[in-house]
Protein backbone atom coordinates (compact mmCIF):
# COMPACT_ATOMS: atom_id res chain seq x y z
CA UNK A 1 0.00 0.00 0.00
CA UNK A 2 1.45 3.49 -0.78
CA UNK A 3 3.27 5.07 2.14
CA UNK A 4 1.41 8.14 3.78
CA UNK A 5 3.41 11.34 5.01
CA UNK A 6 3.38 11.34 9.02
CA UNK A 7 4.49 13.95 11.28
CA UNK A 8 4.79 13.06 15.13
CA UNK A 9 6.88 14.55 17.85
CA UNK A 10 8.19 12.21 19.98
CA UNK A 11 10.04 13.17 23.19
CA UNK A 12 10.27 17.01 22.44
CA UNK A 13 11.20 16.34 18.59
CA UNK A 14 9.68 16.52 15.12
CA UNK A 15 10.06 13.90 12.63
CA UNK A 16 8.73 13.63 9.50
CA UNK A 17 8.38 10.52 7.46
CA UNK A 18 6.54 8.16 4.90
CA UNK A 19 4.87 4.76 6.70
CA UNK A 20 2.44 2.48 5.47
CA UNK A 21 -0.70 2.45 6.85
CA UNK A 22 -0.13 -0.68 8.54
CA UNK A 23 3.10 0.04 10.62
CA UNK A 24 2.05 -0.15 13.96
CA UNK A 25 3.59 2.43 16.32
CA UNK A 26 5.83 0.41 18.53
CA UNK A 27 7.65 -0.47 15.27
CA UNK A 28 7.80 3.04 13.86
CA UNK A 29 9.14 3.76 17.19
CA UNK A 30 11.76 0.80 17.46
CA UNK A 31 12.83 0.54 14.03
CA UNK A 32 12.11 3.75 12.11
CA UNK A 33 13.50 6.07 14.96
CA UNK A 34 15.81 3.12 16.36
CA UNK A 35 13.66 4.13 20.19
CA UNK A 36 14.66 0.32 21.45
CA UNK A 37 13.58 1.68 25.08
CA UNK A 38 9.81 0.75 24.34
CA UNK A 39 9.64 -3.03 24.59
CA UNK A 40 7.44 -5.36 23.27
CA UNK A 41 6.70 -8.50 25.57
CA UNK A 42 3.61 -10.18 23.85
CA UNK A 43 2.21 -8.34 20.94
CA UNK A 44 -1.23 -9.15 21.80
CA UNK A 45 -2.26 -5.97 23.57
CA UNK A 46 -1.72 -8.38 26.97
CA UNK A 47 1.51 -6.72 28.90
CA UNK A 48 2.09 -3.06 28.49
CA UNK A 49 5.98 -3.49 27.91
CA UNK A 50 5.31 -1.54 24.87
CA UNK A 51 3.33 1.81 26.38
CA UNK A 52 3.81 5.03 25.36
CA UNK A 53 2.27 8.46 26.53
CA UNK A 54 -0.22 9.72 23.10
CA UNK A 55 -1.02 13.12 23.89
CA UNK A 56 -0.44 12.31 27.64
CA UNK A 57 -2.40 9.64 28.31
CA UNK A 58 -0.40 6.03 28.02
CA UNK A 59 -1.20 3.80 25.67
CA UNK A 60 -0.20 0.05 24.15
CA UNK A 61 1.91 1.06 21.11
CA UNK A 62 1.93 -2.22 19.88
CA UNK A 63 -1.77 -1.73 19.43
CA UNK A 64 -1.73 1.99 17.54
CA UNK A 65 -0.66 2.72 14.09
CA UNK A 66 1.89 4.97 13.68
CA UNK A 67 -0.46 6.57 10.94
CA UNK A 68 -3.17 7.36 13.63
CA UNK A 69 -0.60 9.50 16.20
CA UNK A 70 0.30 11.95 12.79
CA UNK A 71 0.09 15.33 14.62
CA UNK A 72 0.63 13.89 17.71
CA UNK A 73 2.80 14.03 20.55
CA UNK A 74 4.99 10.90 21.38
CA UNK A 75 6.58 10.72 24.99
CA UNK A 76 8.74 7.30 25.42
CA UNK A 77 10.92 6.16 28.07
CA UNK A 78 14.21 7.72 26.77
CA UNK A 79 12.58 11.35 26.72
CA UNK A 80 12.09 10.92 30.48
CA UNK A 81 15.49 11.71 31.32
CA UNK A 82 16.64 15.49 30.98
CA UNK A 83 20.17 17.23 31.05
CA UNK A 84 21.48 14.09 33.09
CA UNK A 85 18.88 14.00 35.84
CA UNK A 86 17.00 11.05 35.90
CA UNK A 87 13.20 11.83 35.95
CA UNK A 88 11.51 11.42 39.69
CA UNK A 89 9.75 8.09 38.48
CA UNK A 90 13.37 6.59 36.98
CA UNK A 91 15.04 7.35 40.37
CA UNK A 92 12.24 5.77 42.24
CA UNK A 93 12.84 2.82 40.38
CA UNK A 94 16.16 3.24 41.03
CA UNK A 95 16.30 3.76 44.66
CA UNK A 96 13.39 1.09 45.18
CA UNK A 97 14.78 -1.35 43.18
CA UNK A 98 12.00 -1.50 40.98
CA UNK A 99 12.95 -3.59 38.62
CA UNK A 100 14.55 -7.18 38.03
CA UNK A 101 14.79 -8.19 34.37
CA UNK A 102 14.12 -4.80 33.58
CA UNK A 103 11.75 -6.17 30.58
CA UNK A 104 8.31 -4.49 31.96
CA UNK A 105 10.40 -0.98 32.97
CA UNK A 106 9.90 1.03 30.31
CA UNK A 107 5.90 0.51 29.90
CA UNK A 108 5.76 0.55 33.82
CA UNK A 109 7.59 4.19 34.25
CA UNK A 110 5.32 5.56 31.39
CA UNK A 111 2.21 4.30 33.10
CA UNK A 112 3.68 5.67 36.51
CA UNK A 113 4.55 9.02 35.02
CA UNK A 114 1.17 9.48 33.49
CA UNK A 115 -0.68 8.86 37.29
CA UNK A 116 1.67 11.06 38.94
CA UNK A 117 0.81 14.11 35.85
CA UNK A 118 -2.83 13.13 36.55
CA UNK A 119 -3.00 12.17 40.30
CA UNK A 120 0.02 13.72 42.33
CA UNK A 121 -0.80 11.41 45.46
CA UNK A 122 -2.12 8.80 45.00
CA UNK A 123 -2.97 6.10 47.43
CA UNK A 124 -1.15 2.35 47.19
CA UNK A 125 -4.87 0.70 45.58
CA UNK A 126 -4.55 3.66 42.97
CA UNK A 127 -1.22 2.85 41.59
CA UNK A 128 -1.91 -0.90 41.60
CA UNK A 129 -4.95 0.23 39.78
CA UNK A 130 -3.36 2.26 37.52
CA UNK A 131 -0.34 -0.37 37.02
CA UNK A 132 -3.04 -3.47 35.99
CA UNK A 133 -2.73 -3.17 32.38
CA UNK A 134 1.18 -3.35 32.92
CA UNK A 135 2.67 -6.91 33.27
CA UNK A 136 5.70 -7.47 35.89
CA UNK A 137 6.78 -11.43 35.75
CA UNK A 138 10.01 -10.87 38.11
CA UNK A 139 9.22 -7.99 40.81
CA UNK A 140 5.77 -8.98 42.71
CA UNK A 141 5.07 -5.12 42.27
CA UNK A 142 5.75 -4.26 45.83
CA UNK A 143 8.68 -2.44 44.98
CA UNK A 144 7.28 -1.01 41.92
CA UNK A 145 4.63 0.48 43.65
CA UNK A 146 7.09 1.52 46.13
CA UNK A 147 9.11 2.78 43.33
CA UNK A 148 5.91 5.05 42.70
CA UNK A 149 5.48 6.53 45.97
CA UNK A 150 9.05 7.58 46.02
CA UNK A 151 8.48 9.09 42.91
CA UNK A 152 5.27 10.91 44.14
CA UNK A 153 6.83 12.13 47.14
CA UNK A 154 9.89 13.25 45.09
CA UNK A 155 7.71 15.28 42.54
CA UNK A 156 5.30 16.30 45.60
CA UNK A 157 7.99 18.30 47.10
CA UNK A 158 9.89 19.76 43.89
CA UNK A 159 12.84 18.80 44.88
CA UNK A 160 15.69 18.72 42.44
CA UNK A 161 16.65 15.41 41.86
CA UNK A 162 20.46 14.07 41.76
CA UNK A 163 21.67 12.54 38.82
CA UNK A 164 21.73 8.94 38.43
CA UNK A 165 24.21 6.74 37.63
CA UNK A 166 27.70 5.96 39.66
CA UNK B 1 2.69 -9.23 14.27
CA UNK B 2 1.72 -7.45 11.53
CA UNK B 3 -1.60 -6.51 9.74
CA UNK B 4 -2.10 -6.80 6.34
CA UNK B 5 -1.85 -4.08 3.98
CA UNK B 6 -4.54 -1.76 4.62
CA UNK B 7 -5.57 2.08 3.11
CA UNK B 8 -6.23 4.71 5.40
CA UNK B 9 -7.93 8.11 5.53
CA UNK B 10 -9.06 10.30 8.56
CA UNK B 11 -12.47 11.54 8.21
CA UNK B 12 -13.27 14.74 9.82
CA UNK B 13 -17.10 14.69 9.92
CA UNK B 14 -20.03 11.53 10.53
CA UNK B 15 -21.10 12.74 6.63
CA UNK B 16 -17.64 11.99 5.01
CA UNK B 17 -17.54 9.10 7.09
CA UNK B 18 -20.61 7.74 5.36
CA UNK B 19 -19.86 8.77 1.72
CA UNK B 20 -16.99 7.21 2.35
CA UNK B 21 -18.47 3.55 3.95
CA UNK B 22 -21.02 3.56 0.84
CA UNK B 23 -18.40 4.26 -1.51
CA UNK B 24 -16.19 1.45 -0.06
CA UNK B 25 -18.53 -1.44 1.06
CA UNK B 26 -17.53 -4.11 3.02
CA UNK B 27 -14.00 -3.71 1.83
CA UNK B 28 -13.82 -0.81 4.56
CA UNK B 29 -13.86 -0.60 8.54
CA UNK B 30 -14.42 1.84 10.63
CA UNK B 31 -11.36 2.47 13.01
CA UNK B 32 -12.20 3.57 16.51
CA UNK B 33 -10.10 3.03 19.59
CA UNK B 34 -8.74 0.15 17.58
CA UNK B 35 -8.30 -2.25 20.66
CA UNK B 36 -10.43 -5.29 19.08
CA UNK B 37 -10.08 -4.14 15.76
CA UNK B 38 -6.16 -3.81 15.21
CA UNK B 39 -5.60 -6.98 17.62
CA UNK B 40 -7.65 -8.56 14.70
CA UNK B 41 -5.90 -7.30 11.82
CA UNK B 42 -2.91 -8.46 13.72
CA UNK B 43 -4.10 -12.04 13.68
CA UNK B 44 -5.18 -11.84 9.87
CA UNK B 45 -8.78 -12.69 11.14
CA UNK B 46 -9.85 -9.12 10.02
CA UNK B 47 -8.16 -7.92 6.59
CA UNK B 48 -9.85 -4.66 5.62
CA UNK B 49 -9.07 -3.18 2.61
CA UNK B 50 -9.81 0.66 4.08
CA UNK B 51 -9.57 2.09 7.51
CA UNK B 52 -12.01 4.69 8.04
CA UNK B 53 -10.50 6.88 10.93
CA UNK B 54 -12.96 8.08 12.69
CA UNK B 55 -11.05 9.54 15.59
CA UNK B 56 -10.52 13.09 14.41
CA UNK B 57 -14.49 13.74 13.78
CA UNK B 58 -15.04 16.77 16.53
CA UNK B 59 -18.00 16.76 18.96
CA UNK B 60 -18.61 12.93 18.88
CA UNK B 61 -17.89 12.18 22.88
CA UNK B 62 -20.77 13.61 24.46
CA UNK B 63 -21.80 12.61 27.42
CA UNK B 64 -24.70 14.73 28.44
CA UNK B 65 -28.83 14.20 29.25
CA UNK B 66 -30.91 15.58 26.81
CA UNK B 67 -34.89 15.30 27.30
CA UNK B 68 -35.15 12.79 29.75
CA UNK B 69 -32.62 10.71 27.61
CA UNK B 70 -28.30 9.92 28.44
CA UNK B 71 -26.47 10.37 25.25
CA UNK B 72 -23.53 8.64 24.59
CA UNK B 73 -21.09 9.54 21.57
CA UNK B 74 -19.91 6.71 20.12
CA UNK B 75 -16.25 8.00 20.57
CA UNK B 76 -16.57 8.16 24.68
CA UNK B 77 -13.51 6.02 25.79
CA UNK B 78 -13.75 3.78 28.53
CA UNK B 79 -11.91 5.83 31.02
CA UNK B 80 -13.89 8.77 30.37
CA UNK B 81 -16.96 7.00 31.28
CA UNK B 82 -14.99 5.79 33.90
CA UNK B 83 -14.05 9.59 35.19
CA UNK B 84 -17.53 10.81 34.29
CA UNK B 85 -18.90 12.54 37.86
CA UNK B 86 -22.20 12.65 35.99
CA UNK B 87 -21.75 8.61 35.38
CA UNK B 88 -20.53 7.89 38.76
CA UNK B 89 -23.62 9.57 40.46
CA UNK B 90 -26.56 8.62 38.31
CA UNK B 91 -25.24 5.63 36.43
CA UNK B 92 -23.54 3.41 38.73
CA UNK B 93 -24.35 0.64 36.18
CA UNK B 94 -22.27 2.20 33.42
CA UNK B 95 -19.24 3.36 35.77
CA UNK B 96 -19.05 -0.29 37.07
CA UNK B 97 -19.18 -1.30 33.43
CA UNK B 98 -16.22 0.97 32.04
CA UNK B 99 -14.25 0.35 35.36
CA UNK B 100 -14.31 -3.58 34.47
CA UNK B 101 -13.51 -3.72 30.49
CA UNK B 102 -9.84 -3.98 29.70
CA UNK B 103 -7.04 -2.76 31.79
CA UNK B 104 -6.68 0.90 31.96
CA UNK B 105 -4.13 1.19 29.29
CA UNK B 106 -6.80 0.01 26.66
CA UNK B 107 -9.46 2.31 28.37
CA UNK B 108 -7.52 4.81 27.35
CA UNK B 109 -8.42 4.12 24.01
CA UNK B 110 -11.48 1.91 23.58
CA UNK B 111 -14.57 3.55 22.87
CA UNK B 112 -18.09 2.59 24.19
CA UNK B 113 -19.40 2.78 20.46
CA UNK B 114 -16.75 0.22 19.64
CA UNK B 115 -17.57 -1.77 22.28
CA UNK B 116 -21.34 -2.49 20.96
CA UNK B 117 -20.27 -2.08 17.54
CA UNK B 118 -17.71 -5.07 17.53
CA UNK B 119 -21.18 -7.26 18.30
CA UNK B 120 -18.84 -9.53 20.22
CA UNK B 121 -20.54 -11.33 23.07
CA UNK B 122 -17.77 -11.03 25.48
CA UNK B 123 -17.57 -7.60 25.86
CA UNK B 124 -19.35 -5.99 28.34
CA UNK B 125 -21.13 -2.88 27.62
CA UNK B 126 -23.67 -4.88 25.52
CA UNK B 127 -24.98 -6.18 28.54
CA UNK B 128 -25.17 -2.89 30.41
CA UNK B 129 -27.12 -1.73 27.53
CA UNK B 130 -29.65 -4.14 27.24
CA UNK B 131 -30.34 -3.96 30.32
CA UNK B 132 -31.13 -0.54 30.34
CA UNK B 133 -32.88 -0.67 27.59
CA UNK B 134 -30.67 1.24 25.12
CA UNK B 135 -31.02 2.42 21.34
CA UNK B 136 -28.50 2.96 19.27
CA UNK B 137 -28.28 5.67 16.83
CA UNK B 138 -26.80 5.24 13.06
CA UNK B 139 -26.39 7.18 10.28
CA UNK B 140 -26.01 6.39 6.63
CA UNK B 141 -26.37 7.23 3.55
CA UNK B 142 -30.13 7.56 3.79
CA UNK B 143 -29.99 9.89 7.04
CA UNK B 144 -30.31 8.28 10.51
CA UNK B 145 -32.15 5.93 12.56
CA UNK B 146 -32.77 4.53 16.20
CA UNK B 147 -32.18 0.80 16.91
CA UNK B 148 -33.59 -0.60 19.49
CA UNK B 149 -30.76 -2.89 21.75
CA UNK B 150 -32.61 -5.83 21.54
CA UNK B 151 -32.91 -5.51 17.61
CA UNK B 152 -29.17 -4.65 17.71
CA UNK B 153 -27.24 -7.50 18.69
CA UNK B 154 -27.69 -10.06 15.59
CA UNK B 155 -25.04 -12.81 15.70
CA UNK B 156 -21.31 -13.23 17.18
CA UNK B 157 -19.61 -10.30 15.61
CA UNK B 158 -22.93 -9.42 13.62
CA UNK B 159 -24.72 -6.87 14.57
CA UNK B 160 -27.84 -4.44 12.82
CA UNK B 161 -25.33 -1.97 11.23
CA UNK B 162 -25.30 -2.08 7.55
CA UNK B 163 -21.49 -1.34 6.00
CA UNK B 164 -22.61 1.95 5.37
CA UNK B 165 -23.71 3.13 9.07
CA UNK B 166 -21.92 4.81 11.35
CA UNK B 167 -22.79 3.80 14.94
CA UNK B 168 -22.90 7.72 16.00
CA UNK B 169 -24.89 7.42 19.95
CA UNK B 170 -26.68 5.65 22.44
CA UNK B 171 -29.46 6.92 24.12
CA UNK B 172 -30.14 5.49 28.11
CA UNK B 173 -33.76 6.87 29.19
CA UNK B 174 -32.73 8.82 32.82
CA UNK B 175 -33.49 6.59 35.73
CA UNK B 176 -36.69 7.59 37.15
CA UNK B 177 -36.56 7.50 40.96
CA UNK B 178 -36.67 4.12 43.07
CA UNK B 179 -34.41 3.02 40.10
CA UNK B 180 -30.93 1.45 40.45
CA UNK B 181 -28.69 -0.90 38.25
CA UNK B 182 -25.20 -2.38 38.40
CA UNK B 183 -22.90 -4.74 36.53
CA UNK B 184 -21.17 -7.64 38.18
CA UNK B 185 -18.27 -9.51 36.22
CA UNK B 186 -16.03 -12.46 37.18
CA UNK B 187 -12.74 -12.57 35.29
CA UNK B 188 -9.67 -14.65 35.83
CA UNK B 189 -7.46 -11.47 36.08
CA UNK B 190 -7.62 -8.05 35.33
CA UNK B 191 -7.88 -7.33 31.16
CA UNK B 192 -9.71 -10.92 30.68
CA UNK B 193 -12.94 -11.20 29.41
CA UNK B 194 -15.98 -11.95 31.32
CA UNK B 195 -16.24 -16.22 32.83
CA UNK B 196 -19.76 -14.73 33.63
CA UNK B 197 -21.12 -11.36 34.49
CA UNK B 198 -24.06 -9.90 35.05
CA UNK B 199 -25.74 -6.33 33.98
CA UNK B 200 -29.35 -5.65 36.32
CA UNK B 201 -31.51 -2.36 36.36
CA UNK B 202 -34.47 -2.34 38.25
CA UNK B 203 -37.80 0.04 38.63
CA UNK B 204 -39.40 0.00 42.31
CA UNK B 205 -42.75 1.81 42.91
CA UNK B 206 -43.55 3.33 45.66
CA UNK B 207 -44.90 0.34 47.69
CA UNK B 208 -41.22 -1.40 46.71
CA UNK B 209 -42.91 -4.20 44.16
CA UNK B 210 -40.44 -4.10 40.91
CA UNK B 211 -42.20 -2.26 37.84
CA UNK B 212 -39.43 -2.67 35.81
CA UNK B 213 -36.37 -5.46 35.33
CA UNK B 214 -33.62 -5.65 32.97
CA UNK B 215 -31.11 -8.08 33.07
CA UNK B 216 -28.34 -8.53 30.67
CA UNK B 217 -25.58 -11.45 30.53
CA UNK B 218 -22.12 -11.50 28.99
CA UNK B 219 -20.03 -14.01 27.24
CA UNK B 220 -22.60 -16.55 27.71
CA UNK B 221 -24.14 -17.51 24.38
CA UNK B 222 -23.70 -16.78 21.02
CA UNK B 223 -24.09 -13.43 21.40
CA UNK B 224 -25.41 -11.12 23.72
CA UNK B 225 -28.01 -12.22 26.05
CA UNK B 226 -31.23 -10.57 28.02
CA UNK B 227 -32.55 -12.74 30.46
CA UNK B 228 -36.32 -12.51 29.70
CA UNK B 229 -37.51 -15.10 31.75
CA UNK B 230 -35.94 -14.34 35.30
CA UNK B 231 -36.96 -10.26 34.27
CA UNK B 232 -40.59 -11.40 33.88
CA UNK B 233 -40.75 -13.86 37.38
CA UNK B 234 -39.81 -10.22 39.14
CA UNK B 235 -42.38 -8.11 37.71
CA UNK B 236 -45.06 -6.80 40.01
CA UNK B 237 -43.11 -8.44 43.16
CA UNK B 238 -41.73 -7.51 45.77
CA UNK B 239 -38.41 -8.09 46.17
CA UNK B 240 -37.44 -10.46 48.67
CA UNK B 241 -33.92 -12.40 48.58
CA UNK B 242 -36.08 -15.69 47.95
CA UNK B 243 -37.26 -14.12 44.93
CA UNK B 244 -33.80 -12.96 43.81
CA UNK B 245 -31.81 -16.34 44.19
CA UNK B 246 -35.20 -17.83 42.13
CA UNK B 247 -34.64 -15.11 39.05
CA UNK B 248 -30.66 -15.58 39.27
CA UNK B 249 -31.90 -19.50 38.58
CA UNK B 250 -33.72 -18.23 35.53
CA UNK B 251 -31.22 -16.25 34.27
CA UNK B 252 -28.41 -19.18 34.58
CA UNK B 253 -31.13 -21.31 32.93
CA UNK B 254 -31.19 -18.97 29.95
CA UNK B 255 -27.43 -19.21 29.14
CA UNK B 256 -25.62 -21.41 27.15
CA UNK B 257 -22.07 -20.64 27.60
CA UNK B 258 -19.80 -22.85 26.04
CA UNK B 259 -16.56 -24.73 27.29
CA UNK B 260 -13.46 -23.20 27.04
CA UNK B 261 -10.22 -22.41 28.69
CA UNK B 262 -12.41 -20.21 31.11
CA UNK B 263 -14.23 -23.36 32.40
CA UNK B 264 -16.48 -25.89 31.55
CA UNK B 265 -20.01 -24.87 30.50
CA UNK B 266 -21.43 -26.00 33.82
CA UNK B 267 -19.33 -24.42 35.62
CA UNK B 268 -19.79 -20.21 33.66
CA UNK B 269 -23.64 -21.29 34.36
CA UNK B 270 -23.05 -21.49 38.11
CA UNK B 271 -21.17 -18.19 37.62
CA UNK B 272 -23.90 -16.67 35.62
CA UNK B 273 -26.68 -17.71 38.68
CA UNK B 274 -24.23 -16.34 41.14
CA UNK B 275 -23.06 -13.53 39.24
CA UNK B 276 -26.71 -12.27 38.47
CA UNK B 277 -27.43 -12.79 41.89
CA UNK B 278 -25.04 -10.39 43.28
CA UNK B 279 -25.99 -8.07 40.54
CA UNK B 280 -29.61 -8.25 41.53
CA UNK B 281 -29.11 -7.90 45.22
CA UNK B 282 -26.68 -4.53 44.62
CA UNK B 283 -29.24 -2.96 42.07
CA UNK B 284 -31.95 -3.14 44.69
CA UNK B 285 -29.78 -1.73 47.61
CA UNK B 286 -29.13 1.21 44.73
CA UNK B 287 -32.97 1.65 44.38
CA UNK B 288 -33.74 1.35 47.33
CA UNK B 289 -31.63 4.02 48.33
CA UNK B 290 -32.72 6.28 45.26
CA UNK B 291 -36.11 6.67 46.93
C1 LIG C 1 -6.35 -7.01 26.16
C2 LIG C 1 -7.76 -6.61 25.88
C3 LIG C 1 -8.73 -6.92 26.80
C4 LIG C 1 -10.05 -6.55 26.58
N1 LIG C 1 -10.97 -6.85 27.54
C5 LIG C 1 -12.24 -6.44 27.37
C6 LIG C 1 -13.21 -6.70 28.35
O1 LIG C 1 -12.92 -7.27 29.41
N2 LIG C 1 -14.49 -6.29 28.13
C7 LIG C 1 -14.84 -5.62 27.01
O2 LIG C 1 -15.99 -5.24 26.87
N3 LIG C 1 -13.93 -5.37 26.04
C8 LIG C 1 -12.65 -5.75 26.20
N4 LIG C 1 -11.75 -5.50 25.23
C9 LIG C 1 -12.21 -4.89 23.97
C10 LIG C 1 -12.15 -3.40 24.03
O3 LIG C 1 -13.08 -2.89 24.96
C11 LIG C 1 -12.43 -2.84 22.63
O4 LIG C 1 -11.93 -1.58 22.65
C12 LIG C 1 -13.84 -2.79 22.15
O5 LIG C 1 -14.33 -4.08 21.99
C13 LIG C 1 -13.94 -2.13 20.78
O6 LIG C 1 -13.89 -0.75 20.91
P1 LIG C 1 -12.90 0.10 20.03
O7 LIG C 1 -13.31 1.52 20.19
O8 LIG C 1 -11.52 -0.24 20.36
O9 LIG C 1 -13.31 -0.36 18.55
P2 LIG C 1 -12.44 -0.80 17.30
O10 LIG C 1 -11.49 -1.85 17.66
O11 LIG C 1 -11.91 0.40 16.62
O12 LIG C 1 -13.60 -1.41 16.40
C14 LIG C 1 -14.23 -2.65 16.69
C15 LIG C 1 -15.24 -2.98 15.58
O13 LIG C 1 -16.36 -2.10 15.62
C16 LIG C 1 -16.44 -1.33 14.43
N5 LIG C 1 -16.77 0.03 14.84
C17 LIG C 1 -16.15 0.74 15.82
N6 LIG C 1 -16.75 1.93 15.99
C18 LIG C 1 -17.76 1.98 15.10
C19 LIG C 1 -18.74 2.96 14.79
N7 LIG C 1 -18.82 4.12 15.46
N8 LIG C 1 -19.65 2.69 13.82
C20 LIG C 1 -19.59 1.51 13.15
N9 LIG C 1 -18.69 0.55 13.39
C21 LIG C 1 -17.77 0.78 14.35
C22 LIG C 1 -15.09 -1.45 13.76
O14 LIG C 1 -15.18 -1.31 12.38
C23 LIG C 1 -14.65 -2.83 14.18
O15 LIG C 1 -15.25 -3.79 13.35
C24 LIG C 1 -10.41 -5.85 25.40
C25 LIG C 1 -9.43 -5.54 24.46
C26 LIG C 1 -8.12 -5.90 24.70
C27 LIG C 1 -7.10 -5.57 23.68
S1 LIG D 1 3.65 -5.72 23.53
FE1 LIG D 1 2.05 -4.30 23.54
S2 LIG D 1 0.84 -4.99 25.17
FE2 LIG D 1 2.42 -6.49 25.13
S1 LIG E 1 11.33 -6.73 36.06
FE1 LIG E 1 11.23 -8.49 34.83
S2 LIG E 1 9.26 -8.31 33.98
FE2 LIG E 1 9.25 -6.75 35.43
Amino acid sequence: MEPLPIQVTVNGRTYSAEVEPRLLLVHFLREVLNLTGTHIGCDTTSCGACTVLWNGRPVKSCTVLAVQVDGGEILTVEGLEGEGQLHPVQEGFWEEHGLQCGFCTPGMMMTAVALLNENPDPTEEEIRKAISGNLCRCTGYVNIVKAIQYAARKMREGMSVHAGGV
Amino acid sequence: MIPGPVRYRRVRSVDEAVVLLSQLGTDAKVLSGGQSLIPMMKFRLAEPSYLIDINAIPGLDFIEERGGVLCLGALVRESTLERSMLVRQRYPILHDTAEVIADPLVRNLATVGGNLAHGDPANDHPATMLALRAQVVARGPNGERSIPIDDFFVDTFVTALQPDELLTEIRIPVPPPRSGGAYVKFERKVGDYAIAAAGVFLVLDEAGRITQAGIGLTNLSYKPLRAVDAERALLGQYASDELLRYAAELAAQATDPVSDLRGPADYKRAVARTMTLRALRRALERAQANA
